[in-house]
């Protein structure tokens, strides 16, 4: 591959339409000599480093025109060959456009079905794709005039296939993104190899990283006084993690998991800057070296993504008109067909033409996720209860092409100017914009199709964009912020329609990771509503929910909810779950606590009369022995329902058990 | 809100017509032939007229006064002096039953996105015979209305202008989402 660009950069400028691509063509221009340099120096390199990503990037090759099944073999390898010819044969050997529309559009159906493991492998193959088009595209077009441009992006066209093309047309500033990119990565591998010798040295002997406890009291003292030393911390908390993964074959004798693991949380406080509190949440959720990714990867910004607004134009016009103003991109992955991702942008992308036009909206690409689930249809009555600023109501109405009802709700009315002004400039004309607290709603109007909640969270997710999250919430917050989540959930379950013909769906979603605000929040839902249960997202990717976290076990569905870690996806921390409304709720269920009728023990909770004595007088004494039973019984249904196995904290019955037991021989 | 007045709904029709000229009809008729079939209605929520379906209209009465703060298209104000004063929201509307129109050129795009008039150097192409003060309606080249303004010559006049003559006044325009998004949409 990196000889062929380095050929392509040399051959004949590049033949992409004139009039079109001026700014494109300069740009490109200006970074052949740079990017020559670079990739003779990136070739020394790789000379002395051994070809080793070579084949690998050669086999992933190989492997996609495999799975292609012929038609991709047949048509990359002629154009690779035409790359590399390029320089010598400058005239266009035109392709016919229907034939290589048909093979674009089954490679992208192909990308579709191996889209699952959305990893690096599966984007560079993209990538090196977009480095055949621009071969074969750019020689079917160079021979033609203007309107074989406009022809490109027509109407009738499949749409993956122009924007493979729009990446070919954008390969210059991509091909200059991905030697970039490799560099990093040969610094990484060398990083690493360093790593693994010194590893290898102390690999022999345990690594000494937990120090004696009357050192360590000095260490911290010292520690308070100067900078703690970064380089070191970082050793260490990758020492730790090392030693946790292995703990039998590593760690030192007479030394438990609990001391290490509370070594690695101090450092990580220290060396990212969060609250101990937050850290040992955070960390909670992972084995600990995947917790480590977490915290690295909440240090570094998510890609910026525009989301097309298709009511205004289609994603392959903007990325074009995108690309006249020199912006770099790239669709935002096959899992949708109006999220691209800007990787570079002279322009302020606040403040384009098309922005003001409303032809697009930044918008994280997590947060295309929860609309995507709710699948809202044309003429449906939805409610988006925490709208602002607009992102996923706008996305809502262009889902449902300005049909129907969109009620948009948000509390914060300030929030809300910028939620009008999103609606109105990417052109809904179908929502309806309140300002309710949200829990207000099935009373305000109920009866709806589709509930979005997009809830309120402590934004453990979005560390990246927002690093106060890591100092400034606390306990409080933690009990706080689930209950406040609750409440809406049960909200947006009573203002489903249950009857709906189309819907009767609820999706409830965070921008947070925590287990408290997301399994927690939905667990409750199920055992308050018996009348809703969990069904499928229909989101291609995401990691399953959990069913049992620290001694408390879900609901067995919980697994058809879905996480987004920022480490494992390169998207915002996030988490998105379906409900689908089967029944109507009880009356009177918003108002007061429901007895859940779900369990078969109903359990009783009048107040005892007062007048006790006289009740015993009527009907007899009280049998010990039978109450016991009861009593036990009704105690571990309760435990049950707040997620604690019963049989897990036996100790802890069995002591309130003889409290109990007290108890009712007092009360005798 | 509340259904316009008679006095309203002139001043407001004037004011449209001055943009759509004859298709100004179109605007309230029947989406479809069906009996009950939809249409648009105008109505008019803390001094601001909004165009929005009357299915919708209905919907909407149910969220109480002071709650509400938008629904369907917001087309501008009506002043405390009764006039009434088009937003740049009201755009879309407005270029679909457009009957003069100005393309500006690429490099006129953001001088008049940033809020300046149109000079006849970045005038692209123009609708034939336009009178002058006549309301127009501002396309970048590539067909996406940008604005709106008013005539400041008529086409034949403007031929004769030098190029850093207005030919355009603008009255709103797009960057206006960015530059005044607290006034624009201050419902109180």
């Amino acid at each position: 591959m990196g000889v062929g660009r380095r050929m392509k950069k040399q051959g004949a400028p590049e033949p992409l339409d004139e009039a079109h691509f001026t700014n494109l063509k300069r740009k490109a221009g200006m970074s052949v000599t740079e990017s020559r340099a670079e990739s003779q120096q990136y070739v020394k390199k790789r000379r002395t480093n051994g070809s080793d990503s070579k084949p690998a990037r050669k086999d992933k090759k190989e492997k996609t025109n495999g799975k292609a099944k012929g038609f991709t073999n047949s048509m990359a390898l002629p154009s690779q060959k035409s790359a590399l010819k390029k320089s010598k044969k400058p005239e266009a050997v035109p392709l016919p456009l229907s034939d290589e529309e048909d093979e674009d559009s089954d490679a992208a159906d192909f990308m579709n079905d191996e889209f699952d493991d959305l990893s690096i492998e599966g984007e560079e193959g993209g990538l090196g794709d977009g480095d055949d088009f621009l071969e074969s595209g750019s020689e079917v077009y160079d021979s033609e005039d203007d309107h074989a441009h406009k022809a490109m992006f027509s109407e009738d066209e499949d749409e993956s296939d122009a924007e493979e093309k729009l990446t070919a047309a954008n390969i210059a500033g991509l091909t200059r993104k991905l030697d970039e990119q490799m560099a990093e990565q040969e610094a990484d591998a060398q990083a690493e190899l360093e790593e693994a010798a010194l590893q290898t040295n102390i690999a022999g002997d345990r690594p000494h990283i937990l120090s004696d406890d009357e050192s360590d009291e000095e260490g911290v003292k010292t520690n308070a006084l100067l900078a703690p030393d970064l380089q070191l911390l970082r050793t260490r908390i990758n020492d730790t993690v090392r030693v946790l993964d292995e703990f039998s074959k590593l760690a030192e004798e007479g030394r438990s998991r609990a001391e290490y693991t509370a070594q690695l949380l101090k450092d990580i406080c220290v060396y990212y800057g969060y609250s101990p509190y937050l850290a040992e949440k955070l960390f909670n959720l992972f084995p600990p070296k995947e917790a480590f990714a977490f915290f690295e990867a909440n240090e570094t910004p998510r890609p910026v993504v525009i989301r097309t607004n298709t009511l205004k134009t289609h994603r392959r016009d903007l990325a074009q008109a995108l690309i006249n103003r020199g912006v770099t991109l790239e669709p935002v992955g096959k899992w949708s067909k109006i999220g691209l991702q800007i990787f570079e942008s002279p322009v302020p992308l606040g403040a384009t033409p098309e922005y003001l036009a409303g032809h697009y909206i930044l918008q994280a690409a997590s947060s295309f996720l929860p609309v995507m689930a709710l699948a809202p249809q044309e003429h449906e009555r939805v409610l988006d209860m925490a709208s602002a600023p607009g992102g996923k109501t706008t996305h809502i109405a262009a889902l449902m092409k300005n049909t129907g009802c969109i009620f948009a709700n948000d509390s914060n009315k300030s929030r809300s100017k910028g939620l009008i002004g999103n609606i109105h400039r990417l052109g809904a004309k179908n929502t309806i914009v309140c300002n309710y607290d949200a829990r207000e709603f099935p009373k305000v109007i109920g009866g709806f199709d589709r509930v979005l909640l997009d809830a309120p969270c402590s934004g453990t997710g979005v560390i990246a964009k927002d690093a106060s999250v890591k100092t400034n919430k606390t306990e409080r917050d933690f009990l706080m912020l689930p209950h406040l989540q609750k409440q809406l959930l049960l909200a947006a379950i009573d203002s489903v329609d249950h009857a709906s013909k189309t819907g009767g769906y609820v999706v409830y979603s965070t921008c947070s990771v925590t287990v408290e605000e997301n399994e927690g929040v939905v667990q409750y839902a199920l055992s308050k509503r018996p009348n809703v249960k969990l069904v499928e997202t229909g989101l291609v990717f995401g990691k399953e929910g959990f069913t049992a976290y620290m001694g408390k076990s879900f609901d067995k569905s919980m697994k058809m909810t879905r996480r987004y870690y920022p480490h494992a996806y390169n998207v915002d921390g996030f988490f998105v779950s379906k409900f689908k409304k089967t029944g109507p709720s009880p009356t009177g269920a918003a108002a007061t606590v429901k007895v859940d009728a779900g369990d078969e023990e109903v359990v009783d909770k009048r107040p005892v009369p007062e007048t006790e004595e006289e009740a015993e007088d009527e009907f007899g004494g009280f049998d010990d022995a039978e109450d016991e039973v009861y009593i036990e019984k009704g105690k571990k249904n309760l435990m049950r329902k707040k997620g604690i196995d019963p049989k897990a904290s036996k100790g802890d019955a069995s002591k309130k058990k003889v409290n109990g037991k007290e108890r009712s021989s007092k009360a005798k | 809100m509340r259904p316009l007045t008679e006095t309203e709904t002139q001043t407001l029709f004037a004011k449209l017509a001055n943009y759509t000229g004859n298709s100004l009809k179109n605007l309230i008729a029947p989406l479809d032939n069906g009996p009950n079939a939809d249409r648009y209605v105008f109505r008019l929520h803390q001094s601001r007229c909004y165009y929005v379906r009357l299915s919708l209209a209905n919907l909407a009465t149910s969220i109480s006064r002071d709650k509400l703060l938008s629904l369907g298209t917001c087309l501008g104000k009506f002043t405390k002096t009764g006039k009434f004063r088009l937003h740049i929201t009201a755009l879309p509307i407005l270029s679909e039953h457009a009957r003069y129109k100005v393309w500006v050129k690429a490099n006129g795009e953001m001088p008049f996105l940033y809020g300046g008039h149109i000079v006849k150097a970045h005038v692209g192409r123009w609708s034939e015979d336009c009178p002058e003060h006549q309301g127009v309606v501002v396309y970048s080249m590539n067909d996406t209305p940008l604005g709106f303004g008013v005539t400041a010559r008529s086409t034949g006049e403007a031929r004769r202008l030098d190029p850093t003559g207005i030919t355009c006044f603008r009255q709103a325009d797009c960057g206006e989402y960015l530059r005044d998004e607290d006034s624009l949409f201050a419902t109180s």
